[in-house]
């Protein structure tokens, strides 16, 4: 049972409920600190209701939208980049000079730019997811070693089929890095977007109904919403893309 | 009519700063059933040349005609057989990466490229692997699929570089005789390249020999009958005390 790495997880979580659950009884301000039971109360039953899934399928809607534009353009910015030497430079200026800048920065212009709505936001979630695609899918296609290279020529395959199956899968341990890292960025930057500007872009996403729940003081819901981001970014970096690495680089003995 | 005339080819690089030659107007034939093996130390161009035949370097001039055709591309009538282990696509089976070459090449449809694969597999005894990724194979595994590859793809020539130089001297010399005798089987015309004496006058029927800085042709003789210490004087002009002394 201790050799369990599962069991031994669960245990801990245990522990901090329990802890969460003692702490916020003895100091009995649920205004402050609602109880863990009520906080889960809070979440069975805005679930039930409907308004979190709502607020879930919103904030995810958004986050797909913005995730598979940003990887359109970093697709299209690698493709120059390994196609020319310009292209190549351009992608490490951009890179180097947007990838250090917090994509919730750009939020005020975005708003000026595109207007109260998803537009503004999907702008900002292209920028955090962009960069940081674009750089590991171009550093992964340099790093594909010569010898592979030559295999791949030498069935005389198009240029296309060389890209898509010996370029790209040969690159994809890098890629994957890149997507994982994309998605990481877009999440945060989403919730913040929605948290601090969601009313404005009229949106009823997550960070609008923790916002919203937080103006009309429903702290055990402030929670549930709190806990709601956490499930879900457990369930994206962990399951979804823990599965992928295992039938894909962990399979080929390939991560890095 | 030879299978691949190459003719008074040279190689040039340029390293950055300038341009080295590799290989000066060097000439040779093979014929089909061949297996012709270029030997020389490390410096001697003798990879170079092997790339220029597989299209993957232009001479400087000179002419490389296979079946009378300049070679201008690298294309699946010429396969590449190489010295390191990751010539295999690690995200496919060993079966995979067999009928992927077929199917890539147009070579054969889906279904009989499986059935050539699994031949090809058994061939180098390797049936019990079919379906394993390549990181879970040794080094000389991965080069024996690396050799069914490319026998399965039935090219005109095989051009292997170093392909057991990074092996061990037990698989290297098992891996030596399982290619002669899968080329006494299907009579494959094979192009060598080695810095190994033994290893050429094993493998070969006949052997070029290359001198080093720029890479010349210095003798061609048949490896049958041929005398190592003979060929490590042409080699090295009996000078054998520079440190390239092939000791194997």
């Amino acid at each position: 049972m201790w050799n369990s790495g599962v069991a031994r997880k669960v245990l801990l979580l245990a522990i901090l409920a329990a802890a969460w659950e003692a702490y916020s009884r003895w100091l009995a301000n649920p205004l402050l600190f609602p109880t863990f039971s009520d906080t889960l109360i809070a979440l069975v039953s805005s679930i039930t209701s409907g308004r979190l899934p709502r607020a879930v399928g919103f904030t995810l809607t958004l986050l797909l939208k913005g995730y598979i534009a940003g990887l359109a353009l970093a697709g299209l910015l690698t493709a120059f980049a390994s196609a020319t030497r310009l292209g190549a430079d351009l992608l490490e200026i951009l890179t180097s000079m947007f990838n250090p800048l917090p994509s919730i920065a750009l939020l005020p212009i975005a708003l000026i730019w595109f207007g109260l709505g998803d537009n503004s936001i999907i702008f900002v979630l292209i920028h955090a997811v962009l960069w940081s695609v674009a750089l590991n899918t171009y550093a992964g296609f340099r790093a594909v070693s010569p010898t592979l290279r030559m295999v791949g020529q030498n069935y005389g395959l198009s240029t296309g089929g060389y890209i898509t199956r010996i370029l790209v899968p040969a690159a994809f341990p890098s890629i994957l890095t890149g997507l994982k890292v994309g998605w990481a960025f877009a999440w945060r930057t989403l919730i913040a977007a929605e948290l601090v500007f969601g009313v404005s872009s009229g949106s009823g996403g997550l960070g609008w109904y923790i916002f919203e729940n937080k103006n009309q003081l429903l702290i055990p819901n402030v929670f549930a919403g709190l806990l709601t981001v956490i499930l879900l970014g457990l369930v994206v970096e962990n399951l979804i893309f823990r599965t992928v690495e295992n039938v894909t680089v962990r399979r080929w003995g390939m991560q890095t | 009519m030879s299978l691949l005339a190459v003719d008074g080819v040279t190689l040039q690089y340029n390293n950055g700063t300038q341009t080295v030659i590799a290989a000066h107007r060097v000439t040779f034939k093979v014929d089909r059933s061949e297996r012709f093996v270029i030997l020389g130390p490390s410096g001697c161009g003798k990879s170079t040349i092997l790339k220029a035949v597989g299209g993957y370097v232009k001479p400087a001039e000179g002419s490389i005609l296979l079946n009378g055709k300049p070679v201008v591309v690298p294309g699946p009538d010429r396969i590449f057989v190489f010295q390191e282990f990751d010539q295999l696509l690690p995200w496919k089976t060993v079966k995979d990466n067999i009928t992927f070459a077929l199917t890539a090449s147009r070579t054969l449809p889906r279904r009989e490229a499986e059935d050539r694969a699994l031949t090809f597999i058994d061939k180098v005894n390797l049936t019990q692997f079919a379906n394993t990724y390549p990181h879970t194979l040794s080094g000389g595994m991965k080069q024996r699929v690396a050799i069914a590859r490319a026998m399965a793809m039935g090219p005109e020539i095989l051009l292997m570089d170093e392909p057991f130089a990074a092996l061990d001297a037990l698989t290297r010399a098992r891996m030596q005789e399982e290619l002669l005798r899968l080329c006494d089987e299907s009579k494959f015309t094979v192009l060598f390249v080695t810095h190994s004496i033994p290893e050429a006058i094993r493998i070969g029927t006949r052997i070029l020999l290359l001198t080093t800085h720029p890479g010349r042709v210095k003798a061609e003789l048949d490896a049958r009958g041929a005398d190592p210490a003979q060929i490590e004087r042409l080699l090295f002009d009996g000078k054998l005390d520079d440190g390239r002394k092939n000791v194997e």
